[in-house]
């Protein structure tokens, strides 16, 4: 019988090592897996390149993680936001490596990654700082830029229910960078507010398929 | 002798269609959406995957899952749907939004803009979805000051803050006019009640077209 669920953090967060490139969902707080952020804390892993669109706020999770100094580079799209005092702080002592990328480019370098896709051309950024240095080529009579796919080791995503074959249903905006970084990764570590049984989520409604998910914890949250 | 900051979102708000998909930036952007005449259907998109965004919600009925760009809890219309980040950039950069509204620091002649950075060695820049939303949306609108605080335009021939987009606004709306970017530069086609010739010229770097 497939079973992608684990009943400890220290099952869910098996195999995780220095130097891995961790996917973490979420936009701000909404969807973000803070528990499977603080199984990663747990771990002791070190030398972590962190995919996330915020560098996190005061000093739990993403912060507290960075704060350890486990984090050596950071590929995000808005580090600076408010309470991201830790990250801005690493920053500016040069003890953090930052890429900045376009939130849609982060995005869409995922998508790619998740479905084997090597690279692609994109306008965004075209004339700009952010693609400096990066191959450009005219396509269709537009500058487009190129942009390499983005795959993790990981991926730590919150999702609203589960199943034992690890599909998931989203809540709402909490959907955001999970159903993405949930293609992209190695090892798709899922946070579930609901466990359901197998067959009691609508075909039509499952937005991420369990083909894209390896573990699944239960982490009952807050209700809304 | 000049528009509001509520006054600026109205009279963005009046020029936008029934039947256009828009994204609202941070800012005074936002505050579009609170002036659509009454009765006109437009649809609001959030790049976190809120296609539908409905206003603020009472205090008594916030959901902590349902956020805008800007962080702030807002409310689905109904018909609205979510999407994950990647599709809500694929409607971005697709060319299926209609119109993006967002703030600038400052705008060329030329239709480039600046509006994610202040300097090349920014402390720590944070680009967002501002680079998608100028590049793939149909048109961009830029909504902001005509100067700055200590009065230097922001309405000028070239750019000196690192570029968002290339050659890609098509209007401004300041807190004196609204100003069409054409072949021939900026086009002047309103102006806030009391504001003069004189008055915009001088507080404009660019030169200026008057329809």
């Amino acid at each position: 019988m497939i079973d992608k669920r684990v009943r400890s953090m220290a099952e869910a967060m098996a195999g995780i090592k220095d130097g891995d490139t961790v996917l973490l969902g979420g936009f701000g707080s909404v969807g973000q897996p803070d528990a499977l952020l603080d199984g990663l804390i747990e771990t002791g892993a070190r030398d972590l390149v962190v995919v996330a669109n915020n560098a996190g706020s005061g000093h739990v999770g993403l912060a507290r993680l960075m704060e350890l100094r486990r984090v050596r580079r950071i590929i995000c799209s808005f580090p600076r936001s408010q309470g991201s005092v830790v990250f801005e702080a690493l920053y500016r002592a040069g003890e953090i490596e930052l890429e900045i990328v376009p939130q849609g480019t982060m995005a869409e370098r995922m998508r790619a990654a998740g479905a084997g896709v090597g690279a692609f051309y994109t306008p965004t950024a075209v004339g700009t700082q952010l693609a400096r240095g990066k191959e450009t080529r005219e396509i269709n009579g537009r500058m487009m830029v190129l942009e390499y796919a983005l795959p993790g080791d990981v991926a730590l995503v919150e999702a609203w229910q589960a199943d034992r074959w690890g599909n998931l249903t989203y809540n709402k905006s909490g959907r955001n960078f999970n159903a993405v970084m949930a293609t992209a990764a190695r090892t798709t570590i899922v946070q579930a507010h609901h466990i359901v049984e197998l067959g009691a989520l609508d075909p039509e409604a499952i937005a991420t398929p369990g083909i894209f998910v390896d573990r699944v914890l239960h982490v009952p949250g807050v209700e809304a | 002798m000049s528009w509001t900051r509520p006054q600026m979102a109205a009279r963005v708000a009046v020029d936008i269609p029934e039947g256009w998909y828009v994204n609202l930036g941070i800012g005074i952007p936002t505050q579009v959406a609170d002036h659509v005449p009454e009765g006109r259907e437009v649809i609001f998109h959030s790049e976190n995957g809120v296609l539908g965004m409905g206003p603020a919600p009472a205090a008594d009925a916030i959901d902590p899952w349902l956020i805008n760009a800007g962080k702030q809890h807002v409310t689905l219309r109904a018909g609205g749907a979510y999407v994950h980040h990647a599709d809500s950039f694929a409607m971005i950069r697709g060319g299926h939004l209609d119109l993006c509204v967002l703030g600038a620091f400052e705008v060329a002649e030329n239709g480039d803009v600046a509006n994610w950075a202040t300097s090349e060695n920014d402390t720590a820049p944070a680009v967002g979805g501002a680079m998608d939303l100028a590049a793939g949306a149909k048109r961009l609108w830029v909504v902001m000051e005509h100067t700055t605080k200590d009065g230097t335009p922001k309405l000028v021939k070239c750019c000196t803050y690192p570029l968002t987009a290339l050659a890609c606004v098509k209007r401004v709306y300041t807190n004196l006019a609204v100003l069409d970017v054409t072949e021939n530069g900026f086009t002047v086609v309103d102006m806030a009640p009391g504001v003069t010739r004189e008055m915009l010229v001088a507080q404009t770097e660019a030169a200026l077209v008057f329809a």
